[in-house]
Formats: structure tokens, sequence, C-alpha cells
């Protein structure tokens, strides 16, 4: 019986062994091991329970402060000086120090450290983003980043599939994030639990590696292991232009089993906005006009996080809010992901557009996304978020909202001050 | 722990794990403290009412969102014993493994116990007794490897074991 993508890298990661199946139970080696300022410190408390001398492989290991960072409170940086000191006492190569640093999951491709055919575990959900570069990545917890970094293996159930099969091309202003967005809607948060998400077809080289990592990064949001895209010339001149690391390119059989199919017409998809509080309530922008001739009134609106931070992203909201102004009464916070993207969105005068148009630009961080600070929203409140979950309380108050949208509509939404798509402009 | 019997929290589909423990307290992994903080999101009453050895019991994909190991952490801490569900969300599911909070994937309980009720659960043979309504139920037992690390009381010790 044929593999899938997935479980040939997964076969190709166990001692001893050529072929698996969906369901087995496999301790699989590992080529990078990821955690951050929240889920380290556990990490590093727990491996030092275990018997061991040290890490397993000090260039193997990445560690990124990006969650409640700059330093949030005091707490928060207690948490970090325990995995800088860790960091420093393990000779960890890849600790990235805030000035360095960037969101986790922007940041590792973009270092390089993710390459095709890798096998990753990150103590973070949205490690699937590496998928969009050929990679098996998925989100694990505290405890099995201590043992990864303490012994370079970790344990899986080898998931089943099931296949995207996309074609066509996106029309203007409609990108990855209406893509997965449409698709979450289409199977819902648990759609794909336990299971590979395997997206495959022509439209692919239509879509940028930014599109690509925004969709493999929200796998997690309809419950899968991991999203994986096959590797193609767009994705090789990607890792080429950012990666020194051997790479491997596994193909599904052509036999290979999944248990479902869906085809996806790209120049079907419209703007998606997912409502709260379940990323899987997905509604198009011409059913959110319908239903609300009056506009749905937003508060704040956040551009960035490891789902919708990069260059991309940044170009289509300074091209919608380019000689505009952020509606009366509107927050407006946009957060390149990494410095290097910082830096790009300086140079070709992004920025200064944002600012311009009355919004304000932070330092990387995950900050908001998460509740965690910088943007927290009062009760009542909504926001339109190009983040990745819309959670009862995930942005702050219990009583405010969320609503998932692309860079595109969070942009035309922060100028006209309720949830727009920049088509109308 | 071979048994665990206690009264029932009882909970609806995709519990995620902002609500079972928010971000804004995630500056902290002391487990008191974040069991203190527990569900507050979405049941201000259950730290207040949550006694050691209770159960909580809910539907479908239990856990879903952040790969926080806070958050079957805070469940456990709390008191609970076994979290029953139609099914649990895969990061969350392995985390409550590797820490040694007990979880059973049981649809037919999940679906008949409301909250309140008294339940005892066998974790030798995944049998569930509501003793309230009179009702049993078979849960899912562990696969052997998945076994051993709880046998073994969890990862840390797993890998001391290797």
């Amino acid at each position: 019986m044929g593999m899938t993508m997935t479980q040939k890298i997964l076969a190709a990661h166990v001692d001893g062994v050529k072929e698996l199946k969906a369901g087995q139970l496999i301790e699989a080696n590992l080529d990078l091991v990821l955690g951050n300022d929240i889920t380290a410190p556990i990490a590093i408390k727990e491996m030092e329970k275990m018997n061991v001398r040290g890490v397993f492989d000090k260039s193997k290991i990445a560690l990124v402060p990006d969650h409640f960072t700059p330093n949030r409170d005091i707490k928060s940086a207690e948490n970090c000086k325990i995995m800088r000191e860790f960091a420093i006492r393990n000779d960890i190569t890849h600790y990235f120090e805030i000035g360095e640093m960037g969101i986790e999951h922007a940041l590792l491709p973009e270092k390089g450290l993710t390459v095709a055919g890798d096998l990753i575990i990150g103590a973070d959900s949205h490690t699937c983003t590496y998928g969009a570069l050929g990679a098996f990545s998925t989100g694990v917890g505290s405890t099995d980043m201590a043992a990864g970094m303490a012994i370079g293996k970790a344990w899986f159930k080898v998931p089943a599939a099931i296949r995207f099969n996309l074609t066509g091309k996106l029309n203007k202003w409609v990108s990855g994030k209406d893509v997965i967005l449409h698709i979450i809607g289409m199977i819902g948060v648990d759609g794909a639990l336990y299971k590979s998400m395997e997206f495959v077809g022509d439209g692919i080289k239509n879509l940028s590696m930014d599109d690509r990592f925004t969709i493999a990064n929200m796998a997690i949001e309809a419950g899968a292991k991991n999203g994986i895209f096959p590797v193609d010339e767009l994705a090789l001149e990607y890792m080429k232009a950012h990666s020194d690391k051997p790479y491997t390119i596994y193909e599904a059989d052509f036999d290979a089993v999944y248990d479902e199919d869906y085809p996806i017409d790209l120049s079907t998809i419209r703007p998606t906005v997912s409502f709260p509080h379940l990323p899987e309530n997905a509604k198009t922008i011409d059913e959110i006009i319908s239903a609300y001739p009056e506009g749905l009134k937003i508060d704040q609106v956040v551009i960035g996080s490891c789902t919708n931070g990069r260059i991309d992203d940044l170009r289509t909201a300074a091209l919608v809010m380019k000689g505009r102004k952020v509606a009366k009464g509107m927050r407006c916070i946009v957060i390149p992901a990494t410095q290097k993207i910082y830096l790009e969105a300086v140079e070709e005068g992004l920025i200064k557009t944002f600012i311009e148009a009355g919004a304000v630009v932070s330092t990387p961080t995950c900050g908001p996304c998460w509740g965690g600070f910088l943007g927290v929203l009062a009760s009542g409140e909504r926001c339109v978020s190009t983040t990745n979950r819309n959670f009862v309380g995930r942005m702050g108050h219990v009583d405010s909202e969320i609503y998932l949208a692309s860079p595109a509509v969070a942009a035309a939404s922060s100028i006209t001050g309720v949830i727009s798509s920049p088509e109308a402009f | 722990m071979k048994t665990a019997k206690g009264n029932v929290f009882k909970y609806g589909d995709n519990v995620d794990t902002d609500v079972i423990i928010p971000a804004r307290l995630l500056n902290t992994f002391d487990p008191a403290e974040l069991g203190s903080h527990c569900m507050e999101d979405i049941d201000s009453d259950f730290v207040k009412k949550v006694k050691n050895g209770d159960i909580i019991v809910a539907t479908k994909n239990f856990g879903c969102g952040s790969s926080r190991e806070h958050a079957p952490i805070a469940i456990k801490a709390a008191g609970i014993s076994v979290v029953i569900a139609e099914t649990f969300a895969r990061i969350f599911y392995r985390n409550a493994i590797n820490i040694g909070l007990p979880i059973i994937e049981c649809p037919a309980a999940a679906q008949g116990i409301s909250l309140g009720d008294v339940v005892e659960v066998d974790f030798n043979t995944g049998l569930i007794n509501n003793l309230t309504q009179g009702q049993s139920y078979q849960g899912q037992a562990f696969p052997p490897f998945m076994q051993k690390i709880i046998d073994v009381g969890g990862l840390v010790n797993y890998v001391n074991s290797l």
C-alpha cells in the first residue's frame, strides 16, 4: 500500500523501517526541536529531571523568545532568563536574542533552519507552518520538547491524511488566508483531527511561499497533525535563498490512501472572515455585507503574527492603506514578524505608509494574537485580526470578539471602521 | 492510581486551551497558581466547586488550540482525576499522557453523563460507571506503547527508563 508524503518523511526518520501505515506508533529521529519563552522554561525544568548529560545536539535546537517579549513583566523576564541561561550553558547554536529574533514560525524558515524532508517538533501549536517547504512539522507540548532536546526523538502515531486538490488561481485581494479560512469553514475545527492535510494540484504554482506558509500554519486550526505542500520550483528557490542545509524531497506514492479528497478551485475563493468564537465560523465578505447592510463596526485591527506578518502581508496591507487614514476611534496595530521583514518594510516605505495612515508599528512579538500584551481588548470590543484563533477571551476580555481575516480585509476594515474588502475601494 | 471517583463537571464541544488557562496567566508555570484559574473564562464556579478526585466530561475536540502544557497541568492541579471526552485535540492528548493526567476517549460516556453525576473509572479495564444514572460504558484502552509511558508516570520517567 502506498504512503502519503507525510508517512514517507516519518518512515525515513525511524531506524530500520521502510514502510509505515496510518495508526502505527513510532519513535522518530528529530531534525529540529523548537521552543519559546512560554513553553521552553517548563521543558528545561523537565529535562533537568532526565538522566542525561545535556542536549542531544546543540545545533538542532531553536529557542525563540517571542511570546511575552520584549519582556511584559517581571515573571516573563524571569522565564526568558531561564531560557537564555539554558541556551548559554548548553551553547545552543540557534538561540535568538531580542534584536535578532522574530516570531518563531516566520523566523526559522527565514534563517534556513527548516527545509524539505525535515522532521521538526516545536512546543508551539503553529509549528505546522514548515509544511509549506515540504517538511513534516508538528506542535507538541513542553515535556515532548524536553525529551526531544534530551534524546532527539519523539513518539508519534502515524497519521492518516486528507487531500486537498488545489486548482486555478486566486483573484486580486484574495490570499492564502482566505483559502485556509474557507477550508476550515468547510471541514470544521476538528475536521482533520489527528490527520495530515496534504495539499496537491496545479493551483499550488499560483500560490506565493507566504501564502503557503499561511495555509500550513493554520492546519492545526482544523485539528490536523500537520499540513504539507509538495516541493516545487518556488519552494526550491526559497530554500536556496535562505538555507545551506541539505534537503530531501519526498513525494506521495501514486497509490497513497486518503480518508477524504476535497477539490478546491482557487478562483472561486472569496475574501473570507471567521466570526467569533471559532475559526470554523467562516463567512464570505459578500455574506457579511448582505447580513450587515450598515456595516459591522469594529474597534481594533491587528496585522501581524506567525500567520500573516510576512512581507507579502505587509505589502498588501500598505497597498490598501496608502494615502488613506485609519477610521476615527479605530486602533490599528501592525507587527512585522521578523527583524528582516521589519527592515524590508522600512526600506520599501511600507512603515511610512502605516504611520501616515495612523497605525502603530511594533517590534516583532506574538503579543496581541494571544492576548498576552500590546493590543488587549476591553469588554464588548471587536477586533479584525490577521491572526489564527478567535476563541473566547483569546485577545483580552471574555466579552470581546475576534474576526479572523486576511491582511487585505484587515487593512480595508481599519480604514472604513467596519468589516470591509478593498474590492469596494 | 488505578481508579477515580468523583462529581462530574460537564462541558460541550471544542473546549479550547485559552479557556482552560488563558494566556494572560502564562507568565507562571506554578501548578497551584495555574490550577486556581482553571476554566475561569467559561465556568467561574469551577475552581470554587471542584474537589479532589472530580471528573471533567466533555464532547468533541477537548483541549483544542495551543500547545501549552499549562492546560493539562492546571486541570491536574485543580484536583481533576480524569477527563472523559468524545475526542481530544491531538496536542492536548499527548500532553496529558506525558504529564500523567489520565484521559479517556468514550463517545457514549461523553454523551450520556450529565453535570453533577457521580462517576467511577477503572483505569485498568477502561470501564466507566455512572453511579448516579446506573449506566456503564467501555472506554478505549491505551495502546501498549502509551500505557508504558503512563505506567512509569509520564515521559520524563519513560526517558529515564530507556
